[in-house]
C-alpha cells in the first residue's frame, strides 16, 4: 500500500536515530571490552599490555566483590519489596472515592521529581544527622538515644531514602492499572458477599499482576545503578558500596581502567539478564 | 443507610489517603520551611514548625555565594537543548516507524529500548576518554550529547505510541485530495500530534534535569549542573540547614511545577506503553 518513494523515504527517517544509538551502544561498548583484557593505569605506566582475563578474574576473587553484589541485591530488594507493597495499599487507597483526590494525588507524586542528589541531601543531613536531624528531635523526645542512622544502619538508611523516591513511581502506576479494573466485577463479587480480603486476593491481585510486573523490572534496572544517593550519604563506606559504586572506585578514583572496565562487564551483564524479561513484556504489549 | 455508610467510608479515605499524603510529601514541605528561617531557627530544639521569623535572607546568600544563576542556566540550556535535539532527532524516526511500518519496526523500537538498559558505569571510562580527547570534558556540549543519547530511545518510544494513536483514514484522505508528503506532515499530522509531542518534550526534560550519574561524573566547574552545585553542599561546616534547603527549594521548584502538570503522561512514558 505504500509506495516506494515513501519506503525510501521513511527509511532516511529512521537513520539519523538508528545510526546515533548504534553509535552510543558499540563504541563505548567495545572500548570497554578492549580496555578489560589490558592492565591499562592512565596514571601510573598507562597500557601495560594484553593480560587475557585476568582482571575478571581479579575483579570476581578481590575481597570487595561478593559483599558489593551481596549489598546491592540487599538494596534492590528491599527498595523492591516496599514500594511494590506499599504502592499496592496506597494505589487501592487513592481509588476509593474521597474529596481531594487530585491533590493528594500530587502530594503522593512529588518525591519523584525531586533531583537524586537533593533528596540524598536533605535526608542525611535534616532528617538523619545524629545531632540536628529532625529524627534525633523525635528521638529525644521520647526520651531515647538519637540514632547515628547512616554509620550504624546505613543499608536500611539507604533503602528508605530510595524507596522515599520511587514509591511514587510504583504507586502511580499501579494506580493507573487499578483504575482499568471493571468495577462491575468488584460490586459482583460483593453482592455475592465476598470478603474484602478475598476480593483483594482473587480479583484486584491478579488485575495488577502485570503492572507489578513492569513496575519490579523498571525499578530493577534503575536501582541496579544508583549512584548518587550513596555518594552523596557514605561514600561506599559502612558497607554501602555496591556493584556500581565499586567499578566507579575502580575506574575514577583508583585510575585502575582495566580492572573496571571488566566490573563493568559484569554489571552490562546483570542488567542485561533483567532486561530481557522486560523486553519480552514490552514486546507482547506491540503485538496486541 | 447505606448512604450514610459510603459517606463514613469517604471521610475515612480521606482522612487516612490525607494523612499518608501529607507523611510523603513532608521531607519536601520541611525543606520549603526551613529554607525561610534563620540558620539558628533551623536547628532549633524542639523544631520549630510555622511560627518562626520568615526570612529571605537565605535565598540570597546562596544566589550571591554559590551563583545559583549560573548552575540554573546550565542546568535549562542542558536539560532544554538535549530534549529539542532528541526530538528534532526522534520525530522523522517515529512518524516513519508508526505510520511506514515494516517488518522490522518492532525489532528496531525494542533494539532502541535495550539501549536504556546499558548500565552507565559500564561504559564510564570510554566516555569519560572520549570527551577528554574530543576536549569536550566539562562543557555543556558533552552533557547535551550524553543527554540526548540516554532519552532518545524514551522519546522515539512515546512520540511512537502517540503517532500510532493516529487513525491512519485521515492520512489516506488527505492523500487522495492530492497532499504532498511534505503537506501531509506539515498540516495533517502536526496538529494531531502536538499534544503528543508537548508531553513527551515536558517528561524529558524533566528526567534529563534530574539525572545525576553523567552530571557529577562529566562536569566540574564550569559545566556544573544543579545537581552537582546542591552536591557541593554535601561538605558542611557550621550551621548550614536554611541554606542547603533554600539550595535545595530553588533546586526541585521548576521540575516540581513542570511534573504536576505531565503526570498524565509519566505512565506510559515510563513504562514504555506496557501499562496505560
Amino acid at each position: 500500500m505504500a509506495t516506494q518513494h515513501s519506503r525510501s523515504a521513511a527509511r532516511i527517517m529512521l537513520a539519523p536515530a538508528v545510526i546515533l544509538l548504534l553509535g552510543w551502544m558499540l563504541v563505548p561498548l567495545i572500548m570497554t571490552l578492549f580496555f578489560s583484557f589490558k592492565k591499562y593505569l592512565p596514571l601510573r605506566g598507562g597500557d601495560l599490555g594484553w593480560v587475557g582475563f585476568e582482571n575478571y578474574v581479579r575483579f570476581v576473587t578481590s575481597s570487595s566483590f561478593w559483599p558489593s553484589v551481596l549489598t546491592t541485591l540487599v538494596i534492590v530488594g528491599g527498595v523492591l519489596v516496599i514500594t511494590v507493597v506499599l504502592g499496592v495499599l496506597l494505589a487501592i487507597l487513592l481509588n476509593q472515592p474521597m474529596w481531594g483526590q487530585g491533590v493528594v494525588r500530587i502530594l503522593v507524586i512529588a518525591p519523584f521529581f525531586v533531583m537524586p542528589t537533593v533528596s540524598a541531601l536533605v535526608w542525611k543531613n535534616m532528617f538523619m544527622d545524629p545531632v540536628n536531624g529532625l529524627f534525633a528531635h523525635l528521638w529525644k523526645f521520647f526520651g531515647a538515644t538519637p540514632v547515628e542512622w547512616l554509620t550504624q544502619v546505613p543499608m536500611s538508611s539507604i533503602i528508605v531514602i530510595v524507596s522515599w523516591q520511587w514509591l511514587p513511581f510504583a504507586t502511580l502506576i499501579l494506580l493507573t492499572a487499578i483504575q482499568s479494573l471493571d468495577g462491575e466485577q468488584l460490586e459482583a463479587s460483593e453482592m455475592d458477599g465476598a470478603p474484602p480480603l478475598a476480593r483483594f486476593a482473587f480479583i484486584v491481585l491478579p488485575h495488577l499482576g502485570r503492572a507489578i510486573t513492569v513496575v519490579v523490572l523498571i525499578q530493577t534496572i534503575f536501582l541496579l545503578s544508583i549512584f548518587a544517593e550513596i555518594f552523596v550519604t557514605t561514600q561506599g563506606a559502612f558497607g554501602t558500596k555496591t556493584l556500581t559504586y565499586l567499578i566507579y572506585q575502580r575506574v575514577l578514583e583508583s585510575q585502575n581502567v582495566g580492572l573496571g572496565s571488566a566490573g563493568g562487564v559484569y554489571a552490562i551483564i546483570l542488567a542485561n539478564i533483567v532486561a530481557i524479561f522486560l523486553m519480552r513484556m514490552v514486546g507482547k504489549n506491540l503485538d496486541a | 443507610m447505606a448512604r450514610s455508610v459510603t459517606q463514613r467510608r469517604k471521610i475515612i479515605n480521606t482522612a487516612a489517603a490525607w494523612a499518608i499524603g501529607l507523611l510523603i510529601f513532608f521531607p519536601i514541605l520541611w525543606t520549603i520551611l526551613t529554607s525561610f528561617k534563620t540558620e539558628a531557627q533551623a536547628i532549633a530544639d524542639p523544631p520549630i514548625f510555622l511560627g518562626f521569623d520568615w526570612t529571605l535572607e537565605n535565598y540570597g546568600v546562596v544566589m550571591e555565594r554559590s551563583n545559583y544563576m549560573r548552575f540554573l542556566w546550565n542546568s535549562v540550556i542542558i536539560a532544554g537543548g538535549s530534549t529539542l535535539l532528541g526530538t528534532i532527532i526522534a520525530v522523522p524516526a517515529a512518524w516513519s516507524m508508526a505510520f511506514v511500518p515494516s517488518k522490522r519496526t518492532k525489532d528496531i523500537l525494542l533494539w532502541m529500548l535495550s539501549t536504556k538498559m546499558l548500565p552507565a558505569v559500564g561504559v564510564l571510562y570510554p566516555i569519560y576518554l572520549i570527551f577528554i580527547k574530543m576536549g569536550l570534558l566539562d562543557t555543556k556540549i558533552a552533557l547535551v550529547v550524553v543527554l540526548m543519547l540516554i532519552n532518545l530511545p524514551i522519546i522515539v518510544w512515546m512520540l511512537y505510541t502517540y503517532f500510532k494513536e493516529i487513525p491512519g483514514e485521515i492520512l489516506e484522505a488527505a492523500r487522495m485530495d492530492g497532499a504532498s508528503l511534505r503537506e501531509e506532515v506539515l498540516y495533517v499530522l502536526t496538529p494531531m500530534a502536538i499534544p503528543g509531542i508537548a508531553s513527551t518534550i515536558l517528561l524529558n526534560v524533566i528526567l534529563a534535569w534530574n539525572e545525576a550519574f553523567w552530571t557529577l561524573n562529566l562536569t566540574a566547574a564550569k559545566a556544573a549542573r544543579l545537581t552537582a552545585f546542591i552536591a557541593s553542599y554535601s561538605s558542611p561546616e557550621g550551621l548550614f540547614y536554611a541554606k542547603l534547603s533554600a539550595a535545595s527549594t530553588m533546586a526541585i521548584a521548576p521540575i516540581l511545577i513542570l511534573g504536576w502538570f505531565s503526570q498524565k503522561q509519566l505512565v506510559s512514558g515510563l513504562t514504555f506503553g506496557a501499562v496505560k
